[in-house]
């Protein structure tokens, strides 16, 4: 067993793994954060992404050991005080979801993306997830939501929207 | 509390958010595979790795020795050899269907078969001994090829069967006297010089269903009833065939289908594994789950399609259609589905589609291989048959040197011909195919296009544009319960729904209609909150649970909202008939004088009244009510709907092909839909944008291929390839009405349009950039190497077999060549 101590929305934890467990595993089964889901084993389909120390990744390609010492967030951590971030928000508005399956991988990919340019075109946002795949919507109303959400998240958009890095930073 | 809604504001036709994504965008969800009851143990399936073959000998003992492992069954260990998975159609009296059994007993009949199971602690520990598990076979022939299948002398994938057969059904319109002879029709085509007889032979290729939540069971033993989560579409269903299956009684089990991933059809099944946590949860005593990697869904899970269809029409030189003949072979794979024999028959009443066909022959062959078994994918015998047609349509005109959409135009229904039966009997109520048409082709800018293809001809492009027409109708609202009896389907058509109307005025509804992503709790929020004339948030869906909805027959076939939303508001109705008798009894009114709108019972010509929500209050306490009713406005309904319905639209796609590489651009897709009446314009518009992705797909991504021995090549989503954002472009949709007449609503269904008109509207498209260059087809999916060649084949230039490292695997244009899947150089 290995040690591995992280900080998964805004808690932290220190536990003994098993050295071959993936931290999408870890998060589902030890920590109870079924929020992040498996959906294939090849690391194609972006389910299970999270953000790792800022950075989305998908957790079914990282070990929990190798997230020692990291911060972690994941889709039950980005909503605020009560408030949903604006992504979770654009999601509903623009029924950029039907099954919901790929959602939660899909909004961190997307605060991911929104990280790097606040200020995607439809082929950016397209290109920006390409690695998360829906079998649902056809993308159509995903790429619509990415960019209301780019434009709610603009600085001085609204008065409590989060500035765009700590979003993309994802930590608390 | 609770308030009274606004009365002239209708709910239907309003575009809500909806309301089950508050749980699903922020990780609140219960999938399956989340749910984990205390001391729960874990199943692994150890498959086979041949398509077919003898097991000689299965060795456990390594496996069982292996940490955590509780045991390793095969079907002997676990008493299941006699054991048989439903099929609930028999098409035919005499159809051959074969044991489907739980694990494979002394043959395995195809690559990813279950031959024995292992239980654990942790999934981890399953899945080691699994692969610890030694089991010796003997190889046999595999059966792959359909044709060579059921030619004399073939291997045979069950012996005992006696033949790769499994049925032939045929429907004759002449025989059945709702139309003519297509063989007369055909010799008379042939004998005319003013006819023409046109053949083809099209390929639907083999699917993968692929919703992106993985089949998941949990059994829990604990209970009086056992209780068996699934991701399944057919949570009603599922617990009928559990008893029918295993003899377990109905009533000591509860099935439920809590958030389901995405269905598709897919999810229309009564697994092997599913009984397998059913039968070791009552031997072990221990909830039992079973979750699947991606990689045995792709194997394993039921596929979808795959049919050689070989179709003939007639037609006058001026155009007018007289006759179509259609054969099928439809590959069932190893075993018969829950209803995958039934599949291509769903098709046989679309080939004829919008058109004035006079004459019509519909024969089907199932026939049986040692492949994944297939059954319902989304649109489920529909999409081949508009397929086809819709291919045929445009071979004709080109045939006759006619503009396609005109051809059509002059065979199609008119709109002042509504209601019209067709060649096989069924009667579309409405539709207006003039209308759905016009307005695409002006948003398309149909004849713009078709200027610059001319020009682009004339250029030598070496970017030639196609334009892919499809004018599509489907049946939908599966279904009246006689027409589904007199097919010798296994159960009924209809829907159950109930109202509950709470002390404190709000409102449940409970459905047999179980959703797996598509907004139903939205949808039949809104219908409530107008029939019953209360606030939308006041209305709360309950389904998915044999507890809590008895009763129900599930989702599939476009049915929830024309079958279920409407057994919602037969119940509605009762409501209000109960409750108006209350109110008249409070209000000291003759019943007959009370009047109901926007949740208010009121006493005509007077302001004396009482809402809705009052009177359920009053029936809760009662304190006072007549003394021929029962204090309750609860209500039930059963609906059972007497025809189909049928949605109809046209759908346009303008193809670029780079003719130097083959490459496939779809640089616009438009659709024009009528589905009848809308409920939610938001949801209406996702179900297209999603069904067109899963149509263009077809067209232009996927196909499930097998090796020489029958080894499924493209298992991972690594080569199974899924279209991702970055393969599809924008689509530019629309709806216009003409409302059902055969229910109350005036709808439709929409769940299965997108998919059924989108894939021959892409291969259309192709063809129709080629064939000035002397294409005449492409087989689907028209990936960029399978275009080029056929440019190259018509050009008359040899090519060379393409070696697999040029493939490009994952890059959503179909990696695998067929002819080659392994990528072997000769």
């Amino acid at each position: 067993m290995a040690q591995v101590r992280v900080t998964v929305d805004g808690v932290n934890y220190a536990d003994d793994v098993e050295p071959r467990t993936l931290l999408v595993h870890y998060l589902r089964e030890q920590l109870g954060k079924t929020g992040t889901l498996v959906g294939c084993d090849t690391s194609n389909c972006g389910a299970c992404t999270v953000h790792l120390n800022g950075q989305s990744v998908k957790s079914c390609s990282v070990l929990a050991v190798q997230a020692d010492g990291a911060e972690v967030t994941t889709i039950e951590g980005i909503a605020r005080d009560g408030k949903l971030h604006p992504v979770q928000e654009a999601f509903n508005e623009f029924h950029a979801l039907q099954c919901g399956y790929c959602t939660p991988g899909m909004i961190m990919q997307a605060i991911d993306l929104l990280g790097d340019n606040p200020d995607p075109d439809e082929h950016e946002v397209r290109e920006g997830i390409e690695g998360n795949l829906c079998r649902c919507t056809g993308y159509q109303n995903i790429v619509r939501a990415v960019q209301g959400a780019a434009q709610k998240m603009k600085p001085g958009a609204t008065a409590d929207a989060p500035a765009t890095a700590s979003v993309a930073g994802g930590g608390s | 509390m609770t308030t009274t809604a606004d009365p002239t504001t209708l709910e239907i036709g309003k575009a809500r958010t909806r309301k089950e994504d508050a749980r699903l965008i922020t990780g609140r969800t219960k999938y399956t595979d989340s749910i984990t009851p205390h001391g729960t143990l874990h199943i692994s399936v150890v498959r086979s790795p041949l398509a077919h073959a003898t097991i000689t000998g299965v060795d456990k003992s390594a496996a069982e020795q292996a940490p955590g492992v509780i045991g390793v069954y095969t079907a002997a260990d676990l008493g299941v050899e006699a054991v048989g998975l439903p099929c609930a159609w028999p098409i035919t009296p005499d159809q051959k269907a074969p044991q489907r059994p739980l694990l494979a007993v002394k043959t395995v009949h195809f690559a990813g078969e279950g031959v024995a199971v292992v239980v654990a602690r942790t999934v981890a520990e399953a899945r080691d001994a699994a692969d610890l598990v030694e089991i010796d076979y003997d190889p046999l022939e595999p059966v792959l090829d359909m044709e060579a299948a059921i030619a004399p002398g073939a291997t045979l994938v069950h012996p005992e069967l006696e033949t790769n057969e499994s049925a032939t059904w045929v429907f004759d319109a002449g025989a059945a006297g709702t139309g003519g002879s297509v063989d007369e029709a055909i010799a008379a085509a042939e004998a005319d010089a003013d006819s023409v007889v046109v053949k083809r032979r099209f390929i639907q290729q083999r699917l993968i269903p692929a919703f992106m939540e993985p089949r998941s069971a949990v059994c829990d033993p604990s209970g009086e009833q056992i209780t068996l989560w699934a991701a399944t579409q057919v949570p009603h269903i599922l617990r009928t065939m559990t008893t029918v299956t295993l003899g377990v009684p109905e009533s000591k089990l509860r099935v439920i289908a809590p958030d389901v991933g995405g269905g598709f059809g897919g999810k229309i099944g009564v697994l092997p594994e599913e009984m397998l946590t059913v039968v070791l949860a009552q031997k072990l005593g221990k909830p039992i789950k079973w979750t699947e990697t991606r990689s045995e869904s792709l194997l394993a899970a039921h596929h979808g399609r795959d049919q050689i269809q070989d179709i003939t029409i007639t037609a006058k030189k001026d155009g007018t259609v007289t006759g179509l003949d259609v054969h099928l072979l439809a590959d069932m794979g190893a075993y018969l589905g829950l209803v995958g024999p039934g599949v291509p028959i769903l098709g046989a009443f679309m080939f004829n589609a919008i058109y004035k066909f006079p004459a019509y022959k519909f024969t089907c062959t199932n026939v049986f291989t040692t492949k994944t078994l297939t059954d319902a994918y989304r649109g489920a015998g529909r999409p081949e048959a508009t397929f086809a047609v819709e291919r045929i349509m445009d071979e004709l005109a080109v045939e006759l040197g006619r503009d396609p959409m005109e051809l059509r135009q002059q065979n199609w229904i008119k709109h002042e011909e509504f209601p019209f039966t067709t060649v096989v009997g069924l009667t579309y109520d409405t539709g207006n195919y003039e209308q759905a048409t016009d307005q695409a082709m002006e948003t398309f800018d149909y004849a713009g296009l078709r200027r610059e293809q001319e020009e682009r001809r004339k250029n030598n492009d070496p970017v030639q544009l196609g334009i892919g027409i499809s004018t599509f109708t489907e049946m939908c609202g599966l279904a009246p319960s006689r027409v589904l009896g007199s097919l010798a389907y296994g159960a009924g058509g209809w829907e159950a729904a109930s109202i509950r109307m709470l002390a404190t005025g709000k409102v449940e509804v409970i459905t047999g209609a179980s959703a797996h992503g598509q907004g139903h709790e939205t949808a039949f929020s809104q219908i409530v909150a107008d029939q019953l004339g209360v606030p939308f948030e006041d209305v709360e869906i309950l389904h998915g649970d044999t507890q809590i909805s008895p009763k129900g027959l599930d989702t599939y076939g476009s049915r929830s909202l024309v079958v279920g939303g409407i057994a919602i508001v037969k119940a509605a109705e009762k409501v209000i008939a109960k409750a108006k008798k209350l109110a008249a009894h409070l209000l000291e009114a003759s019943e007959d004088d009370i009047e109901f709108s926007g949740g208010q019972f009121t006493v005509r010509g007077t302001d004396k009244g009482k809402a809705i929500q009052e009177l359920a209050f009053a029936a809760f306490m009662a304190h006072d009510y007549p003394e021929d009713m029962e204090p309750s406005l609860d209500s039930d309904a059963v609906f059972d709907p007497e025809n189909f319905s049928y949605p109809h639209g046209t759908h346009l796609a303008a193809i670029e092909i780079d003719t130097e590489t083959g490459h496939v651009d779809l640089r616009k897709y438009v659709c024009v839909d009528d589905i009848g009446t809308v409920i939610n314009p938001l949801i209406v518009e996702g179900q297209v944008h999603g069904g067109l992705a899963q149509g263009i797909a077809q067209a232009l991504f996927e196909e499930a291929n097998y090796d020489d021995q029958g080894t499924l090549v493209n298992g991972t989503f690594v080569d199974y390839t899924l279209p991702s954002a970055a393969d599809l472009p924008n689509f530019d949709t629309a709806t216009v009405s003409t409302p059902a007449t055969s229910n109350p609503l005036g709808v439709k269904g929409v769940g299965e349009a997108g998919t059924i008109a989108s894939t021959p509207a892409i291969v259309n498209g192709v063809i129709d950039a080629l064939r000035h260059l002397g294409v005449t087809n492409v087989e689907m999916p028209c990936t960029s190497q399978r275009v080029w060649r056929a440019i190259q084949d018509a050009k008359g230039n040899a090519t060379q077999e393409t070696p697999i490292a040029t493939h490009s695997p994952g890059a959503g244009l179909g990696s695998i060549d067929p002819n080659n899947p392994q990528g072997e150089t000769e």
